[in-house]
């Protein structure tokens, strides 16, 4: 209902864009997507997902039958209010920097039993295959909400991974010669009718960082950090990294530690 | 005495400090290398792998940021002037109206297990996507310059005809590390496809240059 509800908002937003005169059409086409977000934002169905992810939180479940209650997202056990974030972070009981999403997993293995493979295996949405995963993130990103995003990476582990996620950030290839700074390296550029962030400033990187987990309107779904820089690398022509893998991790790691002090807005809702 | 010495250390320091930015990933960069070719499964098709492979170009532009020193970027350019391979024919100029598709077409060589292009997916040089060129198109990117009235602009010269060809088989023979894609080193379009596109940027019939 209420996707039926955006969708028809979507349909009229974007054909009042196109209608506009040529004249002064790149601010006219600017005001209308403004227009086009700040009505999205009247209602975001990732609200369905986080309910649903609070369920998913307390319900005992898995193996082990137990609740993901007692998950330490890295303030503590159970203690969920700004822990996304402050994610990825270093978490000295698996000697690794983690992601939200890779520490939820870790949780819902280690507390409830579940195999990785198992527990992974719908790490994001298809049509009509719902994932608990989408629906537990936007929960614990949600508990964020207003909250300043700060990862200052001051352990070596994460200071590291901070600087690996620099490196990949530039590191062109494939058949089209991209790196992520080709789109997201300076300010005030636009693919198509796309503007892009400059992800390289703290303005920037917190445009972008602050509104994860965020509904995409255009899919259905809710995407996660994880799906979301998954899919960068698929625009770019590149394979697909695996899902968690350590790449994806860093590169969080180097955007969420460029956005530090920005505040969240999250779930957020996009085109 | 003390102090003007410890100002101009200090002063040179932060010269040297801005005039050798550190490389991205820093002391890093060979992990992190390691580290993204981990990310991926072992398994995927070959020539997935093969796109992640870096020649000299990508290499070195990753380590500048993207903007080489002019020796280093004098040095690149060559190397890429040396890819350029022309059609048997020899004919430069082709259809604009194929080119007005291959500038519009966004899809084709995505790959991967979420959402890969099906085969046979039509791939075009989506030239919209940074570059303004026909008035009547609205949705255009800015990364790249406005190319409207190109043709009409620069002229119909066989010296601008090669010029528009050569930089859109291989840009960065003529600025190292620029953002536009090198479309015929990749093979992304044929030399008959980048043809089209000379004709859609340079033809006086082409939309580019009416109005």
């Amino acid at each position: 209902m209420i996707q039926r509800f955006v969708r028809t908002l979507l349909g009229a937003a974007v054909a009042t864009a196109l209608i506009g005169s040529a004249a002064a059409q790149d601010s006219k086409v600017a005001d209308e997507l403004a227009k086009y977000r700040e009505a999205l934002a009247d209602g975001n169905p990732a609200d369905l997902f986080e309910v649903k992810g609070e369920g998913l939180w307390t319900e005992k479940r898995g193996p082990k039958n137990a609740s993901l209650e007692q998950c330490d997202m890295g303030l503590g056990p159970g203690k969920l209010d700004g822990a996304y974030a402050q994610l990825p972070k270093y978490f000295k009981d698996t000697n690794k920097v983690m992601d939200a999403e890779s520490r939820l997993v870790h949780c819902m293995v280690t507390l409830q039993g579940f195999k990785p493979e198992e527990v992974t295996k719908q790490w994001y949405s298809k049509p009509g295959k719902e994932s608990d995963i989408e629906a537990l993130i936007t929960f614990i990103g949600a508990k964020s909400n207003g909250k300043p995003i700060n990862v200052p990476a001051t352990h070596p582990e994460e200071a590291k991974m901070a600087k690996m996620g620099e490196y990949i950030f530039y590191r062109r290839s494939g058949p089209q010669d991209f790196s992520c700074s080709i789109c997201h390296g300076q300010e005030g550029k636009r693919i198509r009718l796309q503007d892009l962030g400059n992800l390289t400033t703290k303005e920037g990187a917190g445009f972008a960082m602050k509104t994860w987990p965020s509904y995409r309107v255009s899919q259905g779904a809710v995407w996660t950090m994880q799906r979301r820089l998954i899919d960068c690398m698929r625009q770019a022509r590149w394979p697909e990294p695996n899902y968690l893998a350590d790449s994806v991790i860093a590169l969080e790691t180097f955007l969420q530690k460029t956005a530090t002090g920005t505040v969240m807005e999250t779930p957020g809702i996009k085109r | 005495m003390k102090l003007k010495i410890a100002l101009f250390g200090l002063l040179a320091a932060a010269v040297t400090g801005s005039a050798l930015a550190e490389a991205p990933g820093g002391k890093f960069a060979r992990d992190a290398e390691q580290m993204f070719r981990a990310s991926f499964k072992a398994e995927n098709p070959k020539y997935w792998m093969s796109r992640l492979d870096q020649d000299e170009t990508m290499k070195t532009c990753g380590e500048y940021r993207d903007n080489p020193p002019r020796k280093v970027g004098e040095k690149l350019e060559k190397l890429n002037a040396a890819t350029i391979r022309y059609p048997v024919d020899g004919k430069l100029i082709g259809d604009w109206k194929e080119g007005e598709k291959l500038a519009a077409v966004g899809t084709g060589g995505h790959i991967g297990f979420i959402q890969p292009d099906p085969a046979g997916r039509v791939r075009g040089g989506n030239c919209y996507a940074c570059h303004e060129l026909a008035k009547k198109e609205l949705a255009y990117g800015t990364i790249g310059p406005s190319l409207k009235q190109f043709g009409k602009v620069r002229g119909g010269s066989e010296e601008n005809i090669k010029y528009v060809y050569d930089k859109i088989y291989n840009s960065n023979a003529f600025t190292a590390c620029t953002n536009m894609p090198r479309f015929g080193l990749h093979n992304w379009l044929t030399p008959e496809q980048i043809t089209h596109i000379v004709a859609f940027l340079i033809d006086p019939e082409s939309p580019v240059n009416k109005d």
